[in-house]
């Protein structure tokens, strides 16, 4: 199963990996990471599909596919 | 190609040396009265294997010459003062980067466009910055086409040393004139002595990274204390100067270049006449300036100075701080062009010496 | 499980200090990704320019030097010249390459100069606070263009990639964007054929990347992108302006 393994503290919380996910599946966590940003998780577990559509938006590089 | 003797055309001399010196990089843009260093070049330097470019601009030529002396080569350019002017932010750029960096400014008479005559009009411009922030540059000035060849091959070796640019400040005469000068053997300059940062080839050890920017808080502090203890050292080391005739002397002119040049004629011809008592201090380094040497000349209070240069006093100023009050420094000052005579400097030093204050000589009328 | 997306080797670890959502860390990212599946790492000599682009140095593996505003191709041109084996690339912005930098970035693309201009045209000035650019669009509301853009005072944005196209010692000029991952992909491919023109030794390679600005926009990054898409695209077409190597002459829709 694909999945996506996300480095919160990199994030910044600019919601691009959300706005383009083909399957829908990620939101934005209600956690904080240590800078204040929220950071994305998915809704629910085993949608991914590992196009790596999210990495590659990703201004952060704070998210690492892997399948 | 061995050392040799050839009749040379100051620009042509200065170029020669150059590339004698290993230098394999020269970008410039056409201005009078250097114009023939830049052509020379077009032709000898990828004779002798190196590049050249006219660049759109003197900004685009000294940003050229900054990315090429990051990889270790011997890298030059030159100009007039209105082009010099233009370069300044790559200069401070070169000096903040630690970058070496030669290049040549062949005076004509400002401010603005001015005009095409020789002129010594840009010393502050060479010597106290010019650009902008705590730096400095190594100023030459030679008064003689063998001077010409000497000094570039100095400067070369000087900037190597110190990591840092280094000027030939000439002036029209000096680019223009014809002499006789011996050109030095060539030597090739190997680049891998800058190894330990030079770019390119960053295979198998830590990335080089050159640059002038410090922004973490004290990082630009501490960098320009670095660069001011490496130019108390050029200061303790580098400093040139002629004298002649001081001791006996009751006027000691203080003149460079072509004005020292023609202060020397003075100077002989008084001694020929059986006066006025003359001597002269001929700075090669007009940074580092001779300043103990000047310092210990007037310590005793029996000399007056009579600064002899071709502008409005920049020199004077320098000659001034040098003396620390105990003596009268005077100026003959010509300007926009206008070229000093030797009777002119005599008249000069028998009214400076006569003067119970300092006095400024301009021409007649003015 | 093998990882299929991650950091490229080229790219260091330090996190980007750019604003939440902006393109040039993609651009980044994209740029040490070919130069990895190139090979040519050890290679390459950045040429940091003066902007948001003056921290790029400091996200990438390999040789960089600083180059004073606007002076990155006369800074490329000194470093090429002397070092023809290094690849030789830039990263500038648009004051820095179409503003001050107008007249290095038109004579090295007219003389042929074997490098790689990497222009992010986000249409604004960034690290200065949000002041109008040559490419701002008409009416764009920035700092010293409050009331909006007036043709009357300013002029029409400008065109890089229209401009460069008729110069000669050009070898490949592409205009893409980083907006949605279609312009990503799209974006990565074209840094590879432009970073080929260099090892091939084709002239001047340059590759304009539409960029959001999400802070100088005023707007949050998902409404950025959808600007960008929108509205920016339109004055600024994407596509292939030039590569020399192509049988037909290429046309970009007007």
């Amino acid at each position: 199963m694909p999945e996506v393994k996300v480095k919160a503290e990199r994030c910044k919380g600019c919601e691009l990996c959300i706005l383009y996910c083909p399957k829908k599946s990620l939101c934005m966590s209600p956690s904080f990471n240590l800078k204040g940003y929220h950071y994305p998780e998915f809704k629910e577990p085993d949608t991914c599909t590992g196009c790596a559509i999210c990495g590659m938006i990703c201004p952060e590089v704070a998210l690492e596919v892997y399948k | 190609m061995a050392e040799e003797r050839r009749l040379m055309k100051g620009n042509e001399a200065i170029a020669e040396a150059a590339i004698r010196a290993g230098c394999r990089f020269y970008a410039g843009y056409p201005i009078t009265p250097q114009n023939e260093l830049t052509e020379y070049m077009s032709l000898k330097m990828s004779e002798a294997g190196g590049v050249f470019v006219q660049a759109e601009s003197e900004v685009a030529a000294i940003n050229m010459v900054y990315g090429a002396s990051s990889t270790g080569a011997r890298v030059m350019t030159s100009s007039s003062g209105p082009g010099i002017s233009l370069k300044q932010e790559g200069i401070s750029y070169l000096c903040g980067a630690e970058l070496p960096a030669f290049y040549a400014n062949i005076v004509r008479g400002g401010p603005g466009l001015g005009n095409i005559a020789p002129a010594q009009s840009d010393y502050f411009q060479s010597v106290k910055g010019g650009g902008h922030g705590d730096y400095r540059v190594i100023v030459l000035a030679p008064s003689t086409g063998q001077e010409l060849v000497d000094l570039t091959r100095l400067g070369f070796d000087l900037s190597d040393k110190y990591s840092n640019p280094a000027m030939i400040l000439g002036d029209g005469i000096l680019g223009q004139m014809m002499e006789p000068v011996t050109l030095p053997e060539p030597v090739t300059f190997d680049m891998k002595t800058k190894d330990d940062w030079r770019l390119g080839d960053s295979a198998g050890r830590s990335r080089h990274m050159i640059t002038s920017v410090h922004l973490a808080p004290g990082t630009l502090e501490k960098h320009n204390i670095d660069l001011l203890k490496k130019y108390r050292k050029i200061e303790e080391k580098e400093v040139r100067y002629e004298a002649v005739g001081v001791e006996d002397a009751d006027v000691v002119i203080v003149a460079y270049g072509t004005a020292a040049r023609i202060a020397k004629s003075a100077v002989a011809m008084a001694k020929a006449a059986g006066g006025p008592k003359l001597g002269l201090i001929r700075p090669i380094t007009l940074w580092p300036f001779p300043t103990k040497f000047i310092a210990e000349v007037a310590a005793d209070g029996s000399k007056d100075f009579l600064v002899v240069e071709m502008s409005l006093g920049q020199m004077r100023e320098d000659v001034l701080l040098s003396v620390l009050g105990k003596a009268k420094v005077s100026l003959l000052g010509r300007t926009g062009g206008g070229i000093p005579e030797e009777e002119e400097i005599l008249e000069a030093a028998k009214k400076a010496r006569a003067s119970k204050e300092a006095i400024e000589v301009f021409p007649e009328g003015n | 499980m093998k990882k299929v997306f991650g950091k490229p080797k080229s790219l260091s670890d330090k996190p980007f200090s750019y604003c939440p959502g902006c393109g040039h860390s993609i651009i980044h990212r994209l740029t040490a990704e070919v130069i990895d599946e190139l090979g040519i790492q050890s290679k390459c000599i950045g040429v940091a320019s003066v902007g948001c682009s003056v921290f790029s140095d400091a996200y990438f593996n390999f040789d960089f030097i600083q180059a004073a505003h606007g002076r990155a191709p006369a800074v490329a041109t000194g470093v090429k010249r002397v070092r023809p084996d290094c690849v030789v690339l830039t990263h500038q912005g648009d004051g820095d390459l179409a503003s001050i930098g107008a007249a290095e970035m038109l004579h090295s693309a007219n003389r042929g100069e074997n490098i790689t201009v990497i222009f992010v045209n986000n249409a604004i000035y960034g690290m200065t606070g949000g002041q109008m650019a040559p490419t701002t669009l008409v009416g764009m509301k920035t700092t010293t263009s409050p009331m909006g853009r007036d043709v009357k005072g300013t002029g029409y944005p400008v065109r890089v990639c229209e401009l460069l196209r008729e110069l000669k010692g050009v070898a490949y000029l592409e205009r893409t964007s980083v907006d949605d991952p279609k312009g990503v992909i799209k974006t990565r491919k074209a840094l590879k054929k432009a970073f080929q023109a260099q090892l091939d030794g084709l002239g001047f390679s340059l590759v304009e990347v539409v960029s959001q600005c999400p802070t100088g926009w005023g707007m949050t990054p998902v409404e950025a992108v959808k600007w960008l898409g929108k509205d920016m695209k339109a004055y600024f077409p994407l596509g292939l302006f030039k590569d020399i190597r192509a049988e037909e002459p290429q046309e970009v829709a007007q």
